[in-house]
């Protein structure tokens, strides 16, 4: 066992854990987390993304004690109360979901697009960034729609 | 759920060592995303995992010379966003570009990915391609004496992939024919040109892992175009086959690639 304090959406948070604790499972059990899903055993799907120092990371894959000390943004860490992120008000725009499953995953997978390669992006570059998150429902069209559209958004806001 | 095991995040390379040898049965982790993946599905299961990428050996990249030198913590997205790399081996940062996906790059490191010995994996054929030498907690390796067929390599129990000095070719490319769920490796072939000599090494086809096409290396070294390859064939017989690709086709691909990667120096080119 192993005591872990991580930085989860801006707040410390501290719990004891066994060593083989995956940072999803301390996110989902440990802390009441569960806007971060899991989807498969391989480490392919992308739904339990969140974004570690900076990073988007599949949290499967990364054991809770790999991330002591470090930052961590989940789903539930991008709204302003009653005020959903731009990535968040995108996807509902555009219908860039169905069933939802994949969701949470895509939306930080696209938040980190944003962060890391700024506003002025393309499709391509959608596509390929978003090559480690998989939805069953959509067909990723609408979901590229969405994040081109975030895009936009964020340079209007800019000028 | 993997079995229980006890983390240690190393600090130095003597903590490392010796937190491996005072276990049963430890395993070094960097990036962890070939060795979690296969813990969870209880395929390996050390009883202590030694955390290998706050060790400050194992980090840094940089140009020494006619070499270009990299820490075997550094990610497949430090290597592929890196000036240093982009300005002396474009080809080497677009192969760790197309690793994966960006979480599997954000993650997995190259020490890592050499010392798995994947016989999918991308960097194993720029490490052979190049003719690099790995540096280890113990010695230098000569990229032709590492790589000891699929999953294995020359490292001794307990020895530490520290970093790895790749000489700077004339040029470079890299072709690769992507799993497309996976994006590993179906086939793909490095090409590095020094002067009149050239290497090639295959990675995802051969069914012992990553390997040097000696024929097209000679017919290359004599005529550095597409066209010397004519004729050329590697032999099924030696390939791997699976539901993803048959031997003959991958034994089509390793020529199809070859020549792509001579044609398009400098970069990726993806087979489709
Ligand atoms: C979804 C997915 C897709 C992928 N696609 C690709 C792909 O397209 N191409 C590709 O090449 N790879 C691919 N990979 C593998 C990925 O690149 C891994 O990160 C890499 O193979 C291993 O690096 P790691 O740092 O994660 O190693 P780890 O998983 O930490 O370790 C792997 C092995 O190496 C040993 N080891 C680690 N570091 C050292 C060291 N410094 N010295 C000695 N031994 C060490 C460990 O003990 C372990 O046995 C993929 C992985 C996933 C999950
Ligand atoms: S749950 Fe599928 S990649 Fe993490
Ligand atoms: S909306 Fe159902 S998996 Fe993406």
């Amino acid at each position: 066992m192993s005591d872990v304090t991580i930085n989860v959406n801006g707040t410390d948070r501290s719990a004891t854990v066994e060593d083989r604790t995956l940072l999803v499972d301390f996110l989902r059990e440990a802390l009441g987390l569960t806007g971060t899903h899991v989807g498969c055993d391989t480490s392919q799907c992308g739904a339990c993304t969140v974004i570690l120092d900076g990073k988007a990371v599949k949290s499967c894959t990364v054991l809770a004690v790999m991330a002591e000390g470090s930052e961590v943004r989940t789903i539930e860490g991008l709204a302003e109360g009653d005020e959903l992120h731009p990535v968040q008000a995108a996807f509902c725009k555009h219908h860039a979901l169905q069933c939802g499953f994949c969701t949470p995953g895509m939306i930080m997978a696209a938040v980190n697009i944003l962060e890391r390669h700024g506003p002025d992006i393309d499709e391509a570059l959608v596509r390929h960034q978003l090559e480690g998150n998989l939805c069953r429902c959509t067909g990723y069209h609408n979901i590229v729609k969405a994040v081109l559209d975030a895009a936009q958004q964020t340079r209007i806001a800019a000028e | 759920m993997m079995y229980d095991f006890a983390y240690h995040r190393a600090r130095t390379l003597d903590d490392a060592r010796a937190a491996f040898r005072d276990a049963d049965d430890a395993a070094y982790v960097s990036g962890g995303h070939s060795l979690l993946p296969t813990m969870k599905n209880r395929l390996a299961a050390p009883d202590r995992l030694v955390h290998l990428t706050a060790i400050p050996e194992l980090r840094g990249i940089a140009r020494d010379g006619d070499r270009l030198v990299i820490g075997a913590a550094e990610t497949h997205a430090g290597v592929a966003a890196s000036p240093v790399v982009q300005e002396a081996i474009p080809a080497l940062a677009a192969l760790a570009g197309s690793i994966g996906d960006p979480q599997v790059r954000h993650r997995g490191t190259m020490g890592g990915s050499v010392a798995n010995n994947d016989p999918a994996a991308d960097y194993p054929s720029a490490v052979l391609g190049l003719g690099a030498t790995i540096h280890t907690s113990e010695r230098e390796i000569d990229a032709d004496d590492f790589f000891a067929g699929m999953f294995t390599t020359a490292l001794d129990e307990g020895e530490i992939v520290t970093r790895i000095a790749f000489p700077v070719p004339d040029s470079a490319g890299y072709a690769k024919m992507r799993n497309p769920a996976s994006r590993y490796a179906l086939a793909a072939s490095f090409v590095a040109r020094f002067g009149g000599d050239v290497r090639v090494a295959i990675t995802g086809a051969g069914s012992d892992g990553v390997f040097r096409w000696h024929e097209a290396e000679e017919a290359l070294a004599a005529r550095f175009e597409p066209g010397a390859l004519d004729g050329l064939a590697v032999d099924p017989d030696g390939m791997m086959s699976d539901m993803h690709a048959s031997a003959a086709f991958r034994a089509h691909l390793c020529a199809v690639g070859t020549a792509r990667a001579v044609a398009n120096p400098g970069r990726l080119t993806l087979l489709a």
